[in-house]
């Protein structure tokens, strides 16, 4: 019985340790994004701190609201930061281990996704201003192409796991090495990493660094925020982008990671976690800003295609699964 | 090569020609259909020369060996050559090649692939369940991939019946035969030589009639977009 109890106490500092590693990592990917991008274009680059530092200065100041905007304007901020954290909590980056009484389920990270996803919809419509509604509309619009998407391409490879959840999947990939290389896994993936792309904003779906009205969507909505609440939303949505990023670098290169193994994973696998975690998101997060560089954004009317076509992969990783494995 | 290694060989191939005829299926009119088709036709190649190995029969690496060399490089090469123009119209610029790019509607921005993209989809569930009492049928590691060839042949018939320019037309048409072959092979486990050879052939010389033909058009009807006349343009008749 006391065993149980040290290895329920292990696993929840391991998912603490696998929190905080995240949260003090997100804007340091951030940071890596934007200097690599700068690197290819001749410039010299802001440096890898400087998202921590605007972190710092934006959380020092009083947030100001627009005049009629209501208590959404002060619940939404705190949502998408909350949700950020529950995923960086339950999806597994550092160690497959998780708390038995709330797995990190398919349809529970899903519904945690679209919960910082409302949020950030309802944040951007409440000033009543032109731009936040516009880019509320485009943001929900992308997000609810890109959920069938996700929830079917995680359920193409928990078919062959047996499990929704993201823990097992991901030791199942560790287990047997054959599974990255399935057809129906790599269809799956790829997929994958187009709505991870769709879902946290990244050309060619939605340009982050641009205020051009016309093809904003992320920033229009968060036009309206200032100070603690800015930086709230931005480290939200910058977890959101780690979370996923290092989920799909996982289920791609599934080696590294701490699993749960007998009464929760020992301090050695989840320091070789750590290291691995953070050295596969930081090769993928270089990877993804050089792909971005060589690439146009969409126009919006063409995202629609993009994300079918990401569906269809999905869809087909599915029936590829029950048949050619 | 054990049998599961060659089921594995098998599943990764077929996988890669499903989704080659995606990607087909997926592409904008400015991208070049070269690329997805030369790497199908090297995928069913590889196919091939797996089940070569799996049932001892060095004749089928000759098989392989003419698939590669005909639907990875030929095939291709000839689907994306700019038509040659005719002798009597090589002087006389074409009529609409002078019209700004804008103002030829459908064959600049293309239409939305969504429909077909979903239709895809929809034909590789049908071509399953259809495959399914074949599949049963098939013994080794080759009747497991075999509804491949099937949603091949479905894509291939969507591609061809959809396809608004000669060129879309004739990768369609690719993608099909492509399907067609795929399914000879895992379902007999290898073709003969001579089968083969015949089959290519004619693939071979359709490909180039109809490439003649496609030209013939343009010229008649003086398309200067990549991928030849639109059917748009085809709507009344010329001299």
């Amino acid at each position: 019985m006391s065993g149980d109890v040290a290895g329920e106490l292990r696993v929840v500092l391991a998912v603490v340790l696998q929190t905080v590693v995240v949260v003090a990592a997100a804007p340091l990917l951030v940071g890596v994004l934007r200097q690599v991008r700068a690197r290819w274009e001749g410039r010299v680059g802001q440096g890898l701190l400087q998202p921590w530092r605007d972190l710092v200065k934006l959380a020092r100041k009083e947030p100001l609201q627009a005049s009629g905007s209501t208590v959404v304007a002060w619940v939404a901020p705190v949502v998408v930061l909350g949700s950020g954290l529950l995923l960086a909590a339950l999806v597994p980056t550092v160690t497959t281990a998780g708390p038995a009484r709330l797995p990190a389920d398919l349809f529970v990270v899903v519904s945690v996704l679209l919960v910082g996803t409302v949020a950030l919809g309802l944040l951007g419509l409440d000033a009543g201003s032109a731009f936040g509604g516009m880019g509320s509309s485009r943001h929900l619009t992308i997000a609810a192409l890109v959920e069938p998407t996700v929830l079917l391409a995680v359920y193409a490879l928990s078919v062959p796991v047996g499990s929704t959840a993201l823990g097992p999947i991901v030791e199942g990939r560790l287990a047997d090495p054959g599974r990255v290389v399935a057809p129906a896994g790599v269809l799956a993936v790829v997929a994958l990493a187009i709505a991870v792309i769709a879902e946290t904003a990244r050309i060619p779906v939605d340009n982050p660094s641009t205020h051009l009205e016309l093809t904003m969507v992320h920033e229009a909505m968060v036009l309206e925020s200032s100070g603690r609440d800015l930086a709230a939303v931005e480290l939200g949505s910058w977890l959101r982008l780690s979370v996923l990023l290092a989920l799909v670098a996982n289920l791609v290169v599934p080696w590294g990671v701490a699993t749960a193994g007998e009464g929760g994973p020992g301090l050695t696998a989840l320091a070789v976690g750590v290291v691995a975690v953070v050295v596969k998101t930081a090769a993928s997060g270089v990877v993804l800003a050089t792909a971005e560089v060589f690439m146009a954004k969409l126009r919006l009317f063409r995202v629609p295609e993009l994300l079918t076509g990401s569906f269809v992969l999905a869809f087909l990783a599915v029936t590829g699964s029950y048949v050619i494995g | 090569m054990s049998s599961g290694d060659a089921s594995q060989a098998v599943a990764v191939l077929a996988g890669l020609e499903l989704l080659t005829a995606v990607l087909l299926a997926w592409r904008g009119p400015a991208s070049s259909p070269r690329g997805p088709l030369a790497v199908q036709g090297f995928a069913l190649a590889g196919l091939v020369a797996v089940i070569g190995v799996a049932e001892d029969e060095p004749v089928l690496w000759l098989v392989a060996l003419l698939v590669g060399v005909l639907k990875g490089v030929v095939l291709p090469t000839l689907v994306v050559r700019r038509p040659v123009r005719a002798a009597g119209a090589a002087g006389r610029p074409a009529v609409t090649a002078a019209v700004p790019a804008v103002l030829r509607p459908a064959a600049v921005r293309g239409r939305s692939r969504v429909p077909l993209l979903l239709g895809a989809a929809g034909l590789v569930v049908v071509a399953y369940l259809a495959a399914r009492p074949v599949a049963r049928v098939v013994t080794g590691a080759t009747g497991q991939a075999l509804p491949v060839g099937f949603a091949l042949v479905l894509v291939g018939f969507a591609l061809l019946a959809t396809g608004r320019r000669s060129q879309s037309q004739l990768v369609g048409f690719l993608v099909l035969d492509n399907g067609i072959a795929t399914t000879a092979f895992l379902a007999t486990g290898g073709v003969p030589l001579v089968v083969e050879l015949g089959v290519s052939l004619d693939v071979l010389l359709v490909v180039l009639v109809l490439q003649v033909l496609g030209s013939r058009i343009d010229t008649a009807f003086g398309a200067g977009a990549p991928g030849g006349t639109d059917l748009d343009q085809l709507r009344e008749l010329h001299d």
